[in-house]
């Protein structure tokens, strides 16, 4: 068996430390070491967007990251959307706007339209729709995730930061 | 009581049918709360990894496990031959036919499944999958469906080389699987040989793969003390499965539980049952823990439930009119190496026979000559009610082929050949009966709103520009709710859906079904159907399915049969509560049944309305000693529905494009879709039904294919090849409906899910050749890559500037 490293990390706002072989994929420590299972895997090779995590500020493919890489690193997850019991407004969004069906997509869409946001405040449909390229979805053709970014969009910035 | 707006108010309360309430199933998603078969996590747990052969057809003449065996973790490795003892090396199929579960001495298709490692985690298993050792020797291949029953053809399937038939009938080679025919040959071939008019095209429908976002797998857990199985699995059809998993392994039903939980997207991909989940299943038996087994995407798109690889031929026979006097349509199937895909048994070609669509076509023949090839097995899936995508688009490409060849308006041949509307219930010359349909309105409708006659004026100003834009045109019609259990079944069971009611005394209600919602929200539309027909809020009405130990017996979710079976079940289980609730009510009210009449939530006495008893009240006196003499206490019902028919929803289409002749890049500039699925149930699911079909059927007519090389190779296999749509390719959709209830269904339902995508596909075709029509063009194959379109234009001398 390969050495084991220790990687500590904050994740969600708590502190977390797992024991990992130096070629565990952050996904699978997510999953299967932390109990996150919200990040889902859909294609291991950085395609379809279903393991997006938010990563020091920014949207990784967590199928893609090596666990030993994000030692001291801040992590958010769709676990970590909602704020003392308020959903987030992209939660909120893709529930009123049907931005989901099966449901495997979206947090990895959400957490990605979540970075995307703060990169971009308030996108037009064809930077929203560019924006969550990296994140496929099968079920709903993203016409209503793009209808939901928008609204959470509005939503976000009549809501004082 | 009574008035307009107590009434409204108290319609309003029960959130039922019509109306677009949000999703129920959507709190736990959108958390990251969903609950999906790799999420499973049992003590004990090995991971099974498979090894995949890496030729398309060869024999094994040995499998050296040590080296796996000695690798960290590597707890068994599992072969054909230790399958043998308990007889599971083989199993069969949906299809009529035997599949390798592990390879049997040869190996039929590249990533057939040879062997299975355990071990105590995923990357000690790929490690160990990694070092077992498989001496193979290389057979030649056959790839192109067209070649396999060539007399010199190599046999594929050795196992059954000497048997006369595989389910469906004489064989004449030992390639050939079944030949299913369908309609008047004679006659058809009479009305072509003295037609004014006869056009003929080849037209493929190429093997693409579903590709829901989570792969198959399941977790299978044997508890060697009390015997009982339970397995959790991403499956559209949970029961069937329990049954299969029954007969396989010899376990009582009553001892096998399977659990299909959040299921990350189906479309078609996940009914059968794969080698991966009986391997899992034989493990847990032999090894007394769970284990997980959970496919790579290379995996799910090289091995699982592919669609189509139909190779047809349409011809229509036609007056100098463009009405159509006969068709005749045939395809060569390739079925891969093992017929395992999902079909009626008596439908081998599953209801291709629907290929005379929406027009009124006196004489038809059809016929289907399936095949073996050194290919995954499959065939039926992707939002396609067994073939029926095939057959559409077989029609609305060669009724677009008879307008172009006589000369006449798209819109307008197809209006010259619609089944009219006073027709119905119509039956076509292949046997099928349209339920109801109104195709000139719903046309109509399309044409005025996307403007068509300003979209073809515009067209010809461009064509004289030598710019190419294309109009394509669909008027499908589909069918769906399998079935009519006298005439479908699979292993011999008959297409029923069930639905099991049970109020509680306070007036909130659970019901339970046999199909398996996959994202089409049926835990929301389920509890509306119940919610009007009981007057109860769908609020309180908690919808459970796919766990075999509590839900009835079921067929499942594929084919948009959801709506039309299970929908009508859960109206018809509502039905006999209420017909209870009646009778409750005149007791309590001293009236006669006959003196109540019901209104929204209530029964109420005729000219009293003052005198009534809500279903909430009547939930709670059902529980008590006051009821009629001699009734039984409860309020709880179950149906078992026997669709008396399919149902046939339709739409009308319309897509415009416009193609770069430089680069063969195609946009779509619009893209209008009017659907007919009868009694809409949940506006808001519907459309967003639609939205995804089209998508679907757009990646399926402009980038999806899964290529071989001559030696059976696979050139496209993951998303790096494999084209998913994203938000950027994706065309913006327009919706738009007409309804026409089905005359024969509780509620007038009849499904719609599927519809998009199967007269989508058409549509995209009939844009992309209509560009191209004033140049000659009759006919292109999908899909229509940048490149393929290219080709076109370089073909005709206009990719140059």
């Amino acid at each position: 068996m390969a050495t084991q490293h220790p990687v500590a990390f904050k994740l969600n706002g708590k502190g977390v430390e797992v024991v990992v072989e130096p070629r565990e994929l952050l996904i699978h420590t997510l999953r299967e070491k932390l109990a996150h299972t919200g990040p889902h895997i859909g294609c291991e090779t950085s395609h379809c967007g279903a393991c997006t995590v938010d990563l020091d500020g920014m949207s990784v493919k967590a199928c893609t990251v090596l666990t030993v890489q994000c030692g001291g690193s801040d992590m958010i997850t769709i676990e970590g959307m909602e704020q003392g019991g308020v959903l987030h407004a992209l939660q909120q969004a893709f529930h009123e706007e049907h931005g989901l069906q099966c449901g495997y997509c979206t947090p990895g869409m959400i957490t990605r339209a979540y970075r995307l946001l703060k990169e971009n405040p308030n996108p037009s449909e064809a930077e929203i729709r560019y924006g969550i390229a990296g994140n496929l979805c099968r079920c709903t053709g993203y016409q209503n995730i793009v209808k939901a970014v928008q609204s959470a969009a509005k939503k976000l910035a009549a809501t004082p930061a | 009581m009574g008035d307009m707006t107590d009434l409204q108010a108290r319609e309003d309360k029960l959130q039922g049918m019509g109306t677009s309430l949000l999703r129920k199933e959507d709190a736990k998603f959108i958390r990251g709360q969903g609950s999906y078969v790799d999420d499973i996590k049992l003590p004990g747990m090995l991971f099974g990894a498979v090894v995949r052969s890496p030729y398309a057809h060869a024999r094994i003449k040995g499998i050296d496990k040590s080296k796996a065996l000695a690798c960290p973790g590597v707890v068994a490795v599992l072969t054909a031959d230790d399958l043998k003892p308990v007889n599971l090396h083989w199993m069969p199929t949906i299809g009529g036919d035997v599949q390798a579960v592990l390879a049997d001495k040869k190996v039929c298709f590249q990533m057939q499944e040879v062997a299975m490692v355990l071990a105590t985690d995923r990357y000690a298993a790929a490690d160990g999958a990694a070092l077992v050792e498989v001496d193979y020797e290389e057979l030649p291949a056959i790839v192109d469906p067209k070649k396999a029953m060539a007399p010199d053809a190599p046999i594929i399937r050795e196992d059954i080389a000497e048997k006369t038939e595989v389910g469906h009938g004489p064989r004449t080679h030992p390639n050939h699987i079944f030949t299913w025919e369908a309609g008047d040959k004679a006659g058809t071939d009479a009305v072509f040989a003295n037609a004014a008019v006869t056009v003929r095209e080849e037209i493929l429908n190429p093997r693409v793969h579903p590709c829901p976002l989570e792969t198959c797998g399941c977790v299978a857990s044997f508890d060697k003390v009390t015997g009982q199985l339970t397995v959790y699995l991403t499956s559209q059809a949970p029961h069937l499965v329990r049954t299969v998993v029954a007969m396989l392994s010899g376990i009582p039903e009553s001892k096998i539980r399977v659990i299909g939980g959040d299921i990350g997207g189906g479309f078609g991909n996940k009914v059968p049952v794969y080698p991966g989940y009986v391997v899992a299943i034989v493990a847990s038996i032999a090894t007394g823990v769970p284990i997980k087994w959970i496919e790579s995407r290379i995996d799910n798109i090289s091995t699982t439930g592919f669609a189509r690889d139909y190779h047809g031929i349409g011809e229509l026979a036609a007056d100098k009119d463009g009405r159509i006097k006969a068709l005749r349509f045939t395809a060569l199937a390739d079925h891969g190496a093992f017929n395992s895909h999902v079909s009626a048994t008596k439908f081998p070609a599953g209801l291709f026979s629907i290929c005379t669509g929406s027009y009124d076509i006196p004489k038809a023949y059809c016929r289907v000559d399936a095949v073996y090839t050194n290919k995954a097995p499959g065939g039926v899936a992707y939002r396609c009610s067994l073939r029926v995508t095939e057959a559409v688009y077989l029609i609305e490409r060669m009724i677009d082929v008879l307008a172009q060849k006589l000369g006449i308006d798209k819109a307008e041949i197809r209006r010259r050949n619609f089944v009219k509307v006073e027709q119905f219930p119509y039956t076509t010359s292949l046997g099928w009966t349209l339920d109801s349909g109104n195709y000139h309105a719903a046309l109509d409708k399309v044409l005025k709103a996307v403007d068509y006659d300003g979209l073809r004026r515009e067209q010809a100003e461009k064509r004289a520009k030598g710019e190419l834009m294309g109009i394509g045109i669909c008027t499908f019609t589909e069918i769906v709710g399998a079935g009519p259990n006298k005439v479908c079944d699979i292993l011999g069971i008959a297409l029923f859906d069930s639905c099991d009611i049970r109020v509680n005394p306070t007036g909130s209600a659970i019901a339970r079904l046999g199909t398996m919602s996959q994202g089409q929200g049926h835990a929301t539309t389920y509890a509306q159907i119940i919610a009007t027909e009981l007057g109860l809020s769908s609020d309180e009405i908690q919808i459970e399915e796919g766990d075999t130990d509590k839900a009835p017996y079921g067929a499942g979710t594929w084919g948009s049969r959801s709506t039309p079976v299970g929908g009508a079940a859960a109206a018809k289980a509502a039905r006999k509560i209420r017909a209870k609730a009646q009778k409750i009510a005149a007791h309590l009210l001293e009236v006669g049944e006959g003196d109540l009449e019901w209104e929204v939530d209530r029964f109420k006495v005729k000219g009293n309305p003052s005198q009534a008893k809500t279903m909430k009240e009547i939930a709670m006196a059902a529980h008590t000693s006051n009821i009629p003499d001699g009734m039984e206490k409860g309020l709880d019902a179950t149906e078992y529905y026997d669709p008396p028919n399919m149902t046939f929803p339709f739409g009308a289409y319309v897509c415009v494009v416009d193609i770069d002749r430089f680069t063969g890049e195609t946009k779509v500039r619009r893209f209008y879709a009017l659907d007919d699925c009868g009694t809409r149930i949940n506006p808001m699911i519907i459309e967003g039904q639609i939205h995804g079909g089209l998508t679907e059927a757009f990646a399926v007519a402009m980038g999806q294919a899964v290529p071989f090389d001559e030696n059976g190779n696979h050139l496209g296999n993951s998303l790096m090849d494999y084209f998913l749509p994203t938000a950027v390719e994706t065309p913006h959709w327009e919706t738009d409906f007409t309804v026409t209830p089905s005359p024969h269904h509780p509620i007038g339902a009849k499904g719609v899910a599927e519809s998009p995508h199967v007269g989508g596909i058409p549509c995209f075709t009939n844009a992309v050749v209509d560009a191209f029509a004033h140049l000659g063009v009759m006919h292109m194959d999908m899909p229509h890559t940048a490149f393929r379109v290219w080709q076109q234009c370089k073909k005709l001398g206009i990719s140059e500037r």
